[in-house]
């Protein structure tokens, strides 16, 4: 018998992976993008409404989080590999909260309020400053790709439990 | 010779008679203007304009004003849309680098509010508008100060793809406060 995470646990990673891969792959696209068209200027709202959506979903988990003991850790683990992955996990919520943050942040540097969904005018985090928006949006991305490739090990951490330990390190997240 | 000067005088006297048209100081006037993208509030600015007011607020009748925005230098909010509104489909500079607005029909609306009404003209397009303003001296000067919404899609500001109201509201909300020194 497996123990797994509660389902609101299970609900809201897959929802917050699917909404940092969807941000990370706008991001990248609009990055990309040269000059200013209608299409960009939508997707870059896109990517706002995402990133605060996941800012949203990760400040809940996080409540979850800290309210639901989440399952124990294999005991065939080794002390260090569960220190590894705990301060993997702990550097994936800093990541999960300091990047859309960064992202609202440039976008007010930039001058732009976010309106989330075209409904909801959020509060500039700081006054337009042009000079400081370069480096928040450096921060911003640099942030993006640690926590993208953070995932990834994350992910790639999960699938060797599953197919080389054959443990239920996978599992109690599906 | 003394015949004309006299003439001349009298004829400087008579313009005297009405108010006495003088530049707003660029230092302390400014029009911005504020669109709408995605339902997102976006504030710019058009850095340089030449504007000559001669009010009286006893005599608004004889009122006159001109106003000419170089629209080459729009701060649209980023460096992307700075470029992009000098663009055949905002306000294609190229061909009409400037907008202007002349009014001589001033109506009190009390309590030191005013409205002027005058050809207002850009990208080739030249219709009425009325626009709202205050009036509040100090004691070096006078401030005119408004805050009127322009509709973009009159004039033809945002063509094609930029037609679309939902990316970019038709509505522009236009802020001038000029001040022009005794």
């Amino acid at each position: 018998m497996i123990i797994k995470y509660t389902l609101p646990a299970r609900l809201l990673h897959w929802l917050v992976a699917l909404g940092i891969i969807a941000a990370f792959a706008l991001g990248l696209t609009t990055d990309s993008m040269e000059g200013f068209s209608l299409q960009k200027l939508k997707l870059i709202n896109y990517h706002k409404w995402l990133g605060i959506t996941v800012l949203g979903l990760v400040a809940i988990r996080l409540l979850w989080r800290l309210s639901h003991r989440p399952p124990e850790l294999p005991a065939q683990m080794q002390p260090w590999e569960k220190q590894v992955a705990h301060y993997t996990h702990m550097l994936l919520y800093v990541l999960m909260f300091a990047v859309p943050l960064g992202g609202w942040l440039y976008s007010s540097a930039k001058g732009f309020p976010v309106v989330w969904l075209g409904l909801v005018e959020l509060p500039n985090l700081m006054d337009k400053n042009e000079e400081l928006a370069g480096t928040i949006k450096f921060m911003h991305k640099i942030g993006a790709w640690t926590l993208v490739l953070l995932a990834v090990a994350h992910a790639a951490a999960a699938l060797k439990h599953h197919f080389i330990q054959k443990d239920d390190v996978l599992k109690r997240m599906l | 010779m003394r015949r004309t000067a006299l003439f001349l005088s009298l004829l400087a006297a008579g313009t005297l008679g009405q108010a006495q048209a003088a530049p707003a100081d660029p230092a302390k006037s400014s029009v911005k203007f504020v669109f709408t993208q995605m339902n997102v509030p976006v504030e710019g600015q058009f850095k340089k304009f030449a504007a000559d007011i001669a009010f009286d607020t006893a005599k608004p009748d004889t009122g006159k004003v001109n106003i000419a925005v170089d629209l080459a230098a729009t701060d649209a909010g980023s460096s992307d849309a700075n470029q992009a509104v000098q663009m055949k489909e905002w306000f294609n500079t190229g061909s009409y680098p400037k907008a202007t607005f002349s009014a001589s029909q001033f109506k009190p609306l009390g309590g030191g509010k005013f409205s002027a009404t005058g050809q207002f003209s850009v990208k080739g397009k030249t219709a009425n508008l009325t626009v709202p303003f205050t009036v509040k001296p100090d004691a070096k000067g006078s401030w005119y100060e408004g805050s009127f919404p322009l509709s973009r899609l009159a004039w033809k500001i945002g063509e094609g793809e930029w037609s679309d109201v939902g990316a970019v509201a038709d509505a522009v909300q236009v802020k001038f406060k000029l001040y022009v020194a005794k």
